[in-house]
């Protein structure tokens, strides 16, 4: 059946900010959905609220709308473009969520919309508990048993049916709280007693517990056909209990015979057709019982995942944009496989390799959270690895993670129950300690137990000790075929270390290379350093061959080039004389380094394209559309370490490598590729080191005349403190070459000078630690500029809401600036193009400053792309990465036709989104160090209600009415007592707690008065958990989890309860609501803003 | 210890031996499964080939006793990049290793397996030997050369049955039937011509309603009606269908007279009675996602693939049918004969390794009997 003929216009729904869970994979998927749908005839119309994603670039669709994703949006964009169908499937659970609320409330039926892809019945089907195990049942698929409870009699009756253990599962609350598994009648009946007291309706479900079990998932595709393919097996390192997303996963799967296999894709296939799920792809997961192969359906996506992207890395074949074709109408035997093709996508792939990938996290940003790995994700970013067996793959895996590891341990880096072990020698006393030390293997297997991000290490130390693997199963559940592979590597590490006092034979060397050692490792080993080891080993001619991922297993002939090294007798690569550009790409998403860098490298990989050059990517994160083998000529899917990227430069020879677009990660090789004779393009490294190093940053600041904040470097605790006696308290400590301001900490005595000190000094490798004098109630402003080394231009100056101190990846930001004078605007406009100057950049620029009292204060100068160009690029209509890519390639901005400001006749609101509530207890308020993972953008005629749309984008909307707490510190209380005042009038009904109530009582502001918690019930945690709160307005008055203002705000997070902490923000959201009380809703797309500012436009159509 | 593998055309790869020690010799073809080693080893097809795995890992699941088509490997030789250390399976009874030492069979391992497929496909399938007692690969070369030619050959003769067997009461059960289907109340009696048949296959006819008579290749016509059968079916088998004589002349004879169904090289035969040509591939098919079209419903099989010869398409008559095609090359596999009840697939809807798609082919096998229509 081919393409449809009846559709024309179709809406698609992206997923909007990052959050765990839903990351850039569907900015990967919808990039790939826009642009086959677009190359196909069809008009685009697209929205998303995430600025920082590739696929709201103008020209992916015909009309872009940056706008929050909720019903209430979707139905005016419907209104206003009036699309023939909307594709749900492309935005994760959130475009799910949305078009299932818009198919509820009949707007699609209202304006004649078709969904297609998964049509709102197939949906339910798969996303309601129950609907779902009926239609499992019906298809004779087994599933965990399970059954309702609504009393612990019943439960008890249950439980002696299913067999213990089992789980109890609270009907209604949230984020899995009350749950809990009982592996006795005891144990279920405290669990079950109280499970049923929290549950809203009483209820309390009853389930067979799988923990301990196999996970497997199958990605599922069908057309309108009912042709269906299984496009990737995954088997989870992890077993069950473990989210799959935090999970270590390896693809295809492993240790399952092809009977096995093949009922498992009979599962899938009737798990697809079932539920209905009539063109596109599915995500289907299964538990396996160990000892008996009883296998269990556990859920399904009925939808593009983020397994569907990495099983699209991982076998080459794109699920999302096949996904979109079918959409409308195509079958899979009529698209061609783009690498074979002339083979149809109508197949399974095969692959010749093994892929790992590993979950990263963040536990390090929040103190005090319990770091055991669940059935709720946790991780933040995660990287993928190609290799011919699993340990080279996994080892491949652990040094793209870029946690200062190189692989499966021996590199320096190990550490056991605080224990370093950071020489060979150590490493060998080390052995002969733990070498049947029983009581050091109890302790490991009690830690292993629990699964958390360091188990595999823990995994590694406890085979030192001489643990089997039968032992190591029986403890972790991790089956014994991948613990053996650990334990192979661990014997070649056996080899290396006795062999370690001469130089390595070439056949020790080979094997380990094969193993995926990195020449870290094995200088770890031989005491020496990375360069000598290199040396060696090209002296030995042991270099990696790359090697193509294909689909089909070297079958066919393949003419993408998609490549991963190995040490192979073959090398595949294909080399042209074309002049090539190498992009390293940003790794890992984590927080501080995200989605806006990948952005960049794609952006520069089209622009380099766009020259003529052969651009080649380098990067290990499989949700990118970097990774996207259609975005650049060559993808090599690679660790981005020093190793990994010279051996691809040596091969391809390219005339030069970007490294100022994907984030610290190339950054921080920038200065080992210079020395090793890489030609870096852009700005120099000698100009980036101007900027990074105090010194030189000092002298910098003296010749365009800027002040800096007071300050000094402190090697020491005592040098710390006099320095910040010398620059006088508040003190902001900051850490050198840190990301996202890891450990930096504002302290306003020597108290807690000494707490962060210690940190600081910790997290920054012994490097200096610096000490700024933190200057209260400053704004902050953030520049970025891009300039060719004669012309410097600023792309945007953006204002932050929220007062210096806030890291400024998470304060909120708003373009153009919305309360700095023209006089000051002028002032950083012109020292900002100096600073630039000054350090020819040729490139990107980002800038940050205080202005305190009317006086300009540089920060801090990066020399690179900053996470806000993506944004500030939509809110200009300009792409900086694009032309800073040229001009590194050496094109001037005068050819490029940008030479002047783009003064924006709108306004655009960054907001940044923050995972508290997958981290429950822990303080919620903002500091110098970065937390969030996404950010928004919010676009309107003026600030209150591009402020209004950036909340609503970041799932805090402002409540239009109801009650709202105020309590707010004492220095705060002046300035909040208008702002109360105005929120009163608006008819909004305060609460607050005595201080605050007295104060604002005290100026016959209507408040009402509600307990502290500890002054009695109700309190005010009774109002929030019974949500008669609607927002929050906390200032906080000291940090720490044991406060009682931190348990509030906590706890109105977990109820998802919108909560502002600063007054500034607070001021910013009472402007949002009058702006909206005044104005309404309106949306427009990015082309009409961009136009605007063609023109010069400065009226704004309201629909 | 260390084996060579040679190619006849100078290829030369070094590894470790695992299975036997020693020295084979045959064609040298890849699978491109990612699962079933067990299945593939113990297809008679394989008789005369070096079967390369193209997954890396192999072994990992290890052996056991249910899973084997037929009652020990045939291929000549194993070829794989990485032997898995362990056995991690709960129905695993046996290493892939011991397996094949014990049967006797010699492979090699860590060699590029990868470069090798290219190899293959590039330059067609090749005679090559592997040894672990001569490790002077320029000699192995040489003497591939003189390893005889799969074209030509009767493979058939080396794995067919010697005497008629009943599928249900000569073999033991421990073959693990499959899970009770529903079976058709009528049954029918087929006698499966064996060129080398697998075990899921009988199981499948099983399933499918027939009681299963297996007999030799070299049966005649009249030996076979004598059975009285309902209808007939021609297995899968080893090598180069031509020489095969014997078993497509005698089939010819039963066309008309008894309901045919073929599988494999019973489909080659189908092709050679019917009067058509069959040509050597340069490499073959041999994996478990190759897509394969029905012609009739325009729907598409993922099936399950081995062979390395193809009946020609242009070489046959008008009667006959074409039903399915492979969508990769749009090579022929499957007819019918439009007057006669005849019909076969050149691909494997056994599986076996490989997806369940095309198990309605036993259906229509029997509804050819049941109903006359196929």
């Amino acid at each position: 059946m081919p393409r449809r003929k009846d559709l024309r216009k179709i809406l698609i729904i992206g997923s909007g900010p990052i959050i765990i869970g839903q990351a850039c994979e569907f900015d990967y998927s919808g990039a790939q959905a826009c642009k086959a749908l677009k190359q196909d005839g069809f008009q685009v119309v697209l929205v998303n609220s995430n600025p920082a994603t590739i696929m709201t670039d103008p020209e992916m669709a015909d009309r872009t709308y940056i706008e929050p994703i909720s019903a209430e949006v979707l139905e005016k964009i419907i209104e206003r473009e009036r699309p023939d169908a909307c594709l749900p499937t492309m935005g994760g659970q959130t475009g799910l969520n949305v078009a299932m609320e818009a198919a509820q409330r009949g707007i699609f039926e209202k304006y004649g919309v078709e969904l297609i892809g998964a049509k709102y019945e197939a949906i339910r089907k798969a996303e309601d508990r129950a609907e779902f195990k009926k239609a499992m049942q019906k298809i004779g698929l087994d599933l965990p048993r399970s059954a309702f409870a609504y009393s612990v009699d019943e439960a008890l009756k249950h439980a002696t049916e299913i067999g213990y253990p089992v789980i109890v599962r609270p009907s209604f609350t949230l984020g899995g709280f009350g749950s809990g598994v009982c592996f006795n009648r005891a144990e279920l009946e405290r669990i079950a007693s109280l499970g049923l007291e929290y549950s809203m309706i009483h209820e309390v479900l009853i389930e067979e517990s799988v923990l301990g079990w196999k996970e497997y998932e199958l990605e599922v595709m069908r057309d309108i056909k009912d042709n269906v393919v299984i496009i990737c097996s995954i088997e989870n390192f992890d077993p069950m209990g473990v989210h799959t997303g935090d999970s270590i996963t390896v693809a295809p799967a492993q240790t399952l015979t092809d009977k096995e296999y093949q009922k498992m894709r009979d599962a899938a296939v009737k798990c697809i057709r079932e539920i209905g799920v009539e063109t596109g792809g599915s995500n289907i997961q299964f538990g396996l019982c160990p000892k008996t192969g009883r296998m269990v359906v556990i859920e399904m996506n009925p939808r593009v995942s983020r397994s569907s992207a990495l099983a699209s890395k991982a076998t080459g074949f794109p699920i999302a944009k096949m996904a979109a074709k079918l959409a409308v109408g195509y079958t899979l035997d009529e698209i061609s496989n783009d690498i074979t093709q002339y083979t149809p996508a109508c197949f399974e792939p095969t692959i010749d390799y093994c892929v790992v990938k590993i979950p990263r996290f963040a536990f390090e940003k929040f103190p005090g959270v319990d770091d055991t790995l669940t059935s709720q994700m946790k991780s933040v970013g995660e990287v993928m690895a190609i290799g011919r067996t699993f340990k080279e793959a996994l080892q491949k895996g652990i040094r793209s993670l870029e946690t200062k590891r190189f692989g499966f341990g021996g590199d320096g880096r190990d550490e056991v129950f605080g224990e370093k072990i950071k020489t060979a020698e150590a490493l060998g006393r080390w052995l002969s300690k733990a070498r049947n030390n029983l009581e050091l293997r109890d302790k490991i297997f009690a830690y292993i137990a629990k699964p958390k991000q360091d188990r595999l290490f823990y995994i590694r130390y406890a085979l030192q000790t001489g643990a089997t693997v039968r032992d190591i199963y029986d403890v972790t559940g991790i089956d014994p075929w991948f613990l053996s592979q650990l334990r192979e590597i661990l014997s070649l590490e056996g080899n290396l270390l006795e062999e370690r006092k001469k130089p390595y034979s070439r056949e020790l060397l080979l094997k380990a290379k094969r193993y995926g050692f990195s020449d870290q490792q094995l200088a770890f080993y031989q005491g020496t350093t990375e360069e000598k080891i290199r040396r060696h080993r090209k002296r030995l001619g042991i270099l990696p061959t790359f090697k193509l991922v294909d689909t089909c297993a070297a079958e066919f002939k393949a003419y993408t080039p998609y490549f991963y090294s190995t040490y192979e007798t073959e090398d595949e690569s294909i080399r042209t004389k074309k002049p090539k550009v190498m992009i390293l790409g940003g790794g890992p998403n984590r927080i501080g380094q995200g989605i806006e860098f990948d952005y960049c490298c794609v952006q520069a990989a089209f622009a380099l394209k766009e020259l003529g050059f052969e651009t080649i990517m380098v990067n290990s994160n499989p949700e990118t559309v970097s990774t996207d083998y259609d975005t650049s000529d060559k993808l090599f899917f690679e660790p981005l370490t020093f190793e990994d990227v010279m051996n691809i430069y040596e091969g391809e020879k390219p005339v030069g490598v970007v490294v100022q677009l994907g984030g610290q990660t190339p950054l921080n090789l920038s200065r080992l590729l210079e020395k090793a004779g890489v030609k870096i393009l852009g700005t120099s490294s000698r100009s980036i080191h101007e900027a990074e190093d105090r010194d030189e940053f000092r002298k910098l600041l003296a010749k365009v005349k800027l002040a800096q904040p007071p300050n000094g470097m402190a090697n020491t605790e005592k040098e710390a403190i006099r320095i910040a006696k010398e620059i006088g308290y508040p003190v902001l400590v900051r850490p050198s070459y840190v990301l996202g301001g890891r450990a930096m900490e504002i302290a306003y005595d020597e108290i807690q000078l000494k707490e962060f000190i210690r940190v600081a000094v910790e997290v920054s490798d012994n490097s200096p630690v610096l000490i700024d004098k933190f200057l209260e109630n400053a704004g902050e402003v953030d520049v970025d500029l891009i300039a060719d080394g004669k012309h410097q231009v600023v792309g945007g100056l953006l204002e932050h809401i929220e007062e210096a101190g806030i890291h400024s990846g998470d304060s909120a930001m708003a373009i153009p600036p919305f309360s700095l004078d023209k006089k000051l605007i002028d002032e950083i406009m012109s020292k900002t193009k100096k600073l630039a100057q000054c350090l020819k950049v040729k490139g990107l620029m980002n800038v940050q400053y205080a202005v305190h009292n009317g006086k300009v204060y540089c920060l801090e100068v990066n020399p690179r792309a900053s996470r806000t160009v993506p944004f500030v690029s939509k809110a200009i209509g300009v792409p900086l990465a694009r032309l800073a890519a040229k001009v590194m390639a050496g094109r001037s901005l005068r050819e490029l036709g940008f030479v002047k400001e783009v003064p924006p006749p709108f306004t655009a609101v960054k907001e940044s989104v923050l995972p508290f509530i997958k981290f429950p207890g822990v303080d919620i308020i903002l500091s110098p160090e970065m937390r969030s993972t996404g950010e928004v953008m919010g676009i309107d005629q003026d600030f209150g209600m591009a402020f209004f749309k950036s909340q609503d984008a970041a799932y805090s909307r402002l409540p239009l009415e109801g009650t709202i707490f105020v309590s707010v510190k004492n220095d705060d209380k002046e300035e909040m007592a208008p702002i109360a005042r105005d929120l009163a009038v608006l008819g909004y009904k305060l609460i607050a707690t005595r201080g605050t109530y007295d104060f604002l009582s005290a100026r016959q502001i209507p408040v009402e008065k509600v307990m502290k918690l500890a002054e009695g019930r109700p309190n005010i945690s009774d109002c929030i958990m019974n949500r008669d709160v609607k927002l929050v307005i906390n200032t906080p008055s000291g940090k720490g989890p044991k406060l009682d203002e931190a348990k509030i705000r906590s706890l109105a997070v977990l109820h998802g309860i919108s909560c502002i902490t600063t007054l500034d923000g607070a001021r910013a959201a009472l402007q949002a609501i009058q702006a909206f009380k005044k104005e309404g809703y309106a949306v427009k797309s990015l082309q009409e803003y961009h136009k605007m500012e063609k023109n010069g436009s400065r009226k704004v159509k309201s629909v | 210890m260390k084996a060579i593998l040679a190619l006849e055309d100078g290829l030369i790869l070094e590894g470790e031996s695992f299975g036997l020690e020693g020295e084979t010799q045959g064609e040298v073809v890849f699978n491109t499964s990612m699962m079933g080693y067990q299945e593939i080893l113990t297809d008679p097809s394989y008789k005369g080939q070096i079967v390369t795995m193209t997954y890396p890992h192999i072994g990992n699941y290890g052996i056991n006793s249910e899973d084997v088509e037929s009652f020990r490997p045939h291929v000549e030789g194993f070829v794989i990049r990485e032997l898995s250390g362990i056995t991690s399976n709960w129905r695993s009874e046996e290493s892939l290793d011991e397996y094949l030492r014990r049967n006797r069979i010699v492979g090699i391992e860590g060699v590029d397996t990868r470069m090798l497929t290219k190899h293959l496909r590039d330059f067609g399938a090749k005679r090559g030997i592997i040894s672990t007692v001569d490790l002077d690969g320029k000699r192995l070369v040489k003497r591939a050369r003189n390893v005889p030619s799969i074209v030509g050959q009767d493979l058939v003769k080396e794995v067919t049955c010697r005497e008629a067997y009943d599928f249900e009461k000569d073999l033991p059960p421990s073959f693990g039937w499959p899970e009770e289907f529903p079976r058709p109340k009528k049954e029918y009696f087929a006698v499966c011509v064996d060129g080398g048949i697998k075990f899921n296959i009988l199981r499948k006819l099983r399933q499918h309603g027939f009681r299963v008579k297996v007999v030799p290749a070299s049966s005649t016509w009249e030996q076979i009606l004598q059975w009285k059968p309902d209808g007939v079916f021609y297995s899968n088998g080893p090598g180069d269908p031509e020489p095969v004589q014997y078993l497509w002349g005698n089939m010819q004879k039963l066309i008309g007279k008894v309901p045919v169904f073929g599988i494999c090289l019973g489909h080659q035969m189908l092709g050679l009675a019917l009067g058509g040509k069959t040509f050597k591939l340069k490499f073959g098919h041999r994996g478990a996602n190759h897509p394969v079209m029905d012609l009739k419903t325009g729907k598409v099989e993922i099936t399950t693939q081995n062979h390395g010869f193809c009946v020609d398409s242009k070489s046959l008559g008008n009667e006959v049918e074409q039903t399915h095609i492979n969508l990769n090359d749009k090579t022929l596999e499957g007819i019918r004969h439009r007057k006669y009840p005849v019909f076969s697939v050149q691909y494997h809807p056994e599986s076996s390794a490989g997806p369940h798609d095309s198990d309605y082919l036993f259906s229509r096998f029997y509804q050819m009997i049941d109903k006359g229509v196929w």
